[in-house]
């Protein structure tokens, strides 16, 4: 590793640890890291949506292939609409003109919810629907090959599978208050989605692990490896200089905690005196 | 002349002496080379139709087997499919070619030349000219033209699907409304041998306007939009439509009045969805019920956003409900804020604003994804109180950890009604509930008569991809 790559390498520890110190609290290491990254992001989604967005589903559309249009040469020219639209929400800097901007909006949400509406029904309902009138194996009712209750396609697993689709269901339904036998069904309803959510939190918790563990081998393999790696051909002292600068960052800041903590504990001990 | 004739008759003798397949066989010949396989029997009742519901590209073919498919001679080992194409679609071919390595070229190029960019207007022009020259090429059938293998199944197959795609610039294209002829071979294990079927022909593909295929979904959506329309005129004429209470929603009001005593802002996130997607919609409604609220008490709101459009209707109710509320001048355009589309730009800059305004109420009501725990963590820490609801299934759990209050998937959109009490609202909500109720009362009849395997109920729900 070269000594710029290093330096890139401790800028990406030290956001790292900046974005780790909001566990404490918030304090200026973390402002800065956010900053940097809404800043950035920001900057870099308005290119994005410049050249993938209207660059290329734009222009060169209505230019046919040139990347901007001084002259119209396309036969595309219905591209013109949508640009329109787009024009038409820039109004609501206006206050006179705002309304204008609605119709872009409305035709928005109206041509998304047109889209959305067969598809939802589709999937969400229809197909679920068909897939939960299934034939119970009743022959291998308890686990295929033997008593399994963690067999999933065991016919009483399908049958399980079913009675919690339908309790959730039921939970769902919000013209009767849960009272009753109604009320029974709706708990074990519930219950079942807890027993969902419990599984689906555990997994992700997992996931996240990996994803802080990742973070950690960084630090470690990358960054602190690479500082004190001595066999590296282009190591100079300038590598563990960096290193040093950001330990003596990280410790002053502590110190300076430590510090207001101490200093605040004794004004409040000597204004109760 | 007469030598001419001795001469034909000593070649002819000569001939007959020396012939071998005529006298004596040769004793001993390579069985592989005697064991001739002899033809199958072709394949019969070939036919081709279009393919139903499909974007208008693909044909269904069907026969029946040779009869030397498994049994008289036994011999057939595989079908081949061929289809009779215009020597016009190898013009095709070649101006696709070159069409995609211009655009490859131009793609690379730093500097688009003038040069470059004629030709490709040339090359398109004459693609687009070839495409549309297709159905009249294939008019010519059998002239200019050739046979050409699309396909092979295995021996007792009798169906094949040659199935295309729309766009011209793909290989695979097959035009639609041009005549295409089809014959199928019935093959030896010797590819040589083999015996072709009748020609059938023409045939056109074409697209449909409707999948019947999908049919339950049309009753589906035919139905629910009966319930909602009854329901919406009944909530109208000013029946009292029944809502069971939402914990969740109930607590809205306390919290509101909980940062109006505290004197410290409500904090309300839309989540990462568009403005179309049904929960980011449903928050709308939420939200300007939260905006009238915070409008009547005077109490700060803040609404960051991940999107700009999302962030243009939310500007839009939160004004409309300033409006209601009777106080339009309190109204700031600064209330909703856009902040950034990324993910995690967005959660930091957020989690910055919890703890540094602390809010005495977090609102997040939308879609959220990975950012759900994060947001949910901080808000904890801050010591708001948190009323959470999405219907992103993954995300739930978070929030029922981390938040006091949850709405959970479609407590969502029964929300918004329940605590707008509008018609449009209260009746869609019925609709969904009486859906449901019918939904769960097919399953239970589908999965009986499943049982009982009588599966015609259950096929009325199937819905094909």
């Amino acid at each position: 590793m070269d000594f710029t790559t290093f330096c890139w390498t401790t800028f990406a520890a030290f956001v790292t640890l900046a974005t780790f110190s909001f566990l404490y609290k918030d304090n200026p290491f973390y402002k800065f890291a956010e900053h940097l990254v809404v800043g950035v992001s920001a900057g870099y989604f308005v290119i994005i949506l410049w050249h993938q967005g209207l660059v290329t589903n734009l222009f060169q559309r209505l230019a046919d292939g040139d990347a901007y249009f001084l002259w119209l040469n396309s036969d595309r020219w219905w591209y013109v609409i949508p640009a329109l639209l787009g024009v038409m929400m820039w109004t609501r800097f206006s206050k006179q003109y705002s309304w204008v901007s609605r119709w872009p909006m409305g035709l928005y949400i109206g041509i998304a919810t047109g889209i959305a509406i067969p598809l939802e029904m589709s999937n969400r309902v229809n197909k679920q629907l068909y897939a939960m009138m299934v034939q119970v194996d009743w022959s291998n009712f308890f686990g295929h090959g033997g008593f399994n209750l963690l067999d999933v396609n065991s016919g009483l697993s399908q049958l399980i599978v079913f009675t919690g689709a339908v309790s959730a269901l039921v939970y769902f339904f919000f013209s009767k208050a849960h009272t009753g036998i109604f009320g029974g069904v709706a708990k074990f309803g519930i219950w079942i989605l807890m027993i969902g959510f419990g599984a689906s939190f555990g997994f992700t918790v997992m996931a996240r692990i990996s994803l802080f563990i990742q973070r950690v081998q960084f630090i470690d393999q990358s960054w602190i490896h690479n500082a004190m790696d001595t066999t590296n051909e282009n190591y100079f002292w300038g590598f563990q200089a960096v290193f040093w600068i950001m330990i003596l960052l990280i410790v002053g800041y502590i110190v300076k905690e430590l510090m207001q903590f101490f200093g605040s504990k004794g004004r409040a001990e000597s204004a109760g005196q | 002349m007469r030598h001419l004739l001795k001469l034909v008759i000593v070649v002819v003798l000569l001939a007959w002496v020396s012939s071998p397949a005529q006298t004596d066989p040769p004793a001993e010949v390579d069985s592989v080379e005697v064991a001739e396989v002899t033809p199958p029997g072709p394949v019969t009742s070939l036919s081709v139709t279009d393919k139903d519901n499909d974007h208008g590209h693909a044909t269904v073919l069907s026969w029946e087997a040779s009869v030397d498919d498994s049994t008289g001679l036994a011999n057939v080992i595989s079908y081949e499919i061929f289809r009779w194409v215009p020597f016009a679609m190898d013009h095709v071919d070649s101006l696709r070619g070159q069409l995609s390595g211009l655009r490859a070229e131009i793609a690379a190029a730093e500097d688009v030349t003038d040069e470059m960019e004629t030709r490709l207007d040339l090359l398109e022009a004459a693609f687009d000219a070839a495409i549309d020259n297709l159905p009249q090429a294939h008019g010519q059938y059998p002239q200019n033209g050739e046979w050409r293998s699309v396909g092979v199944v295995a021996s007792g197959v009798t169906a094949y699907g040659n199935t295309g795609t729309k766009e011209p610039t793909s290989a695979d294209y097959i035009p639609d409304y041009a005549d295409l002829y089809y014959r199928v071979d019935a093959v030896t294990a010797d590819p040589v041998v083999r015996t072709a079927s009748e020609v059938y022909g023409p045939v056109q593909c074409y697209g449909q306007w409707f999948n019947t295929d999908r049919s339950p979904v049309l009753v589906a959506v035919l139905a629910f939009g009966f319930f909602t329309l009854l329901f919406v005129t009944l909530a109208k004429k000013g029946t009292d439509l029944y809502v069971r209470p939402l914990a969740g929603i109930e607590a809205v009001d306390d919290a509101i009045g909980r940062a109006t005593e505290m004197g410290r802002p409500i904090l309300y996130v839309l989540g990462l969805g568009s403005a179309a997607d049904v929960a980011t919609i449903a928050s709308f409604t939420i939200l300007g019920r939260v905006a009238k609220r915070v409008a009547e008490y005077q109490t700060a709101l803040i609404v960051p956003t991940y999107e700009p459009i999302v962030m243009t209707v939310a500007q839009e109710v939160v004004k409309s409900s300033y409006l209601d509320a009777g106080r339009p001048d309190d109204f700031k355009e600064d209330t909703v804020f856009f902040v950034t589309q990324s993910q995690f730009a967005y959660v930091a800059a957020v989690n910055g604003i919890m703890l540094r305004e602390l809010p005495a109420t977090c609102i997040y009501m939308g879609k959220f994804f990975a950012e759900s725990l994060i947001l949910a963590e901080t808000g904890a820490l801050a010591g708001s109180i948190q009323i959470a609801g999405t219907d992103e299934i993954a995300q739930i759990p978070f929030f029922i950890v981390a938040c006091d209050y949850t709405l959970i998937g479609e407590e969502l959109y029964a929300a918004s009604a329940y605590l707008g009490r509008e018609p449009i609202l209260l009746g869609s909500l019925k609709a969904q509930d009486y859906a449901k109720a019918l939904v769960v009362a097919f399953s239970v009849i589908g999965l009986i008569f499943a049982n009982l395997e009588w599966t015609w109920f259950v096929d009325l729900f199937h819905v094909a991809n």
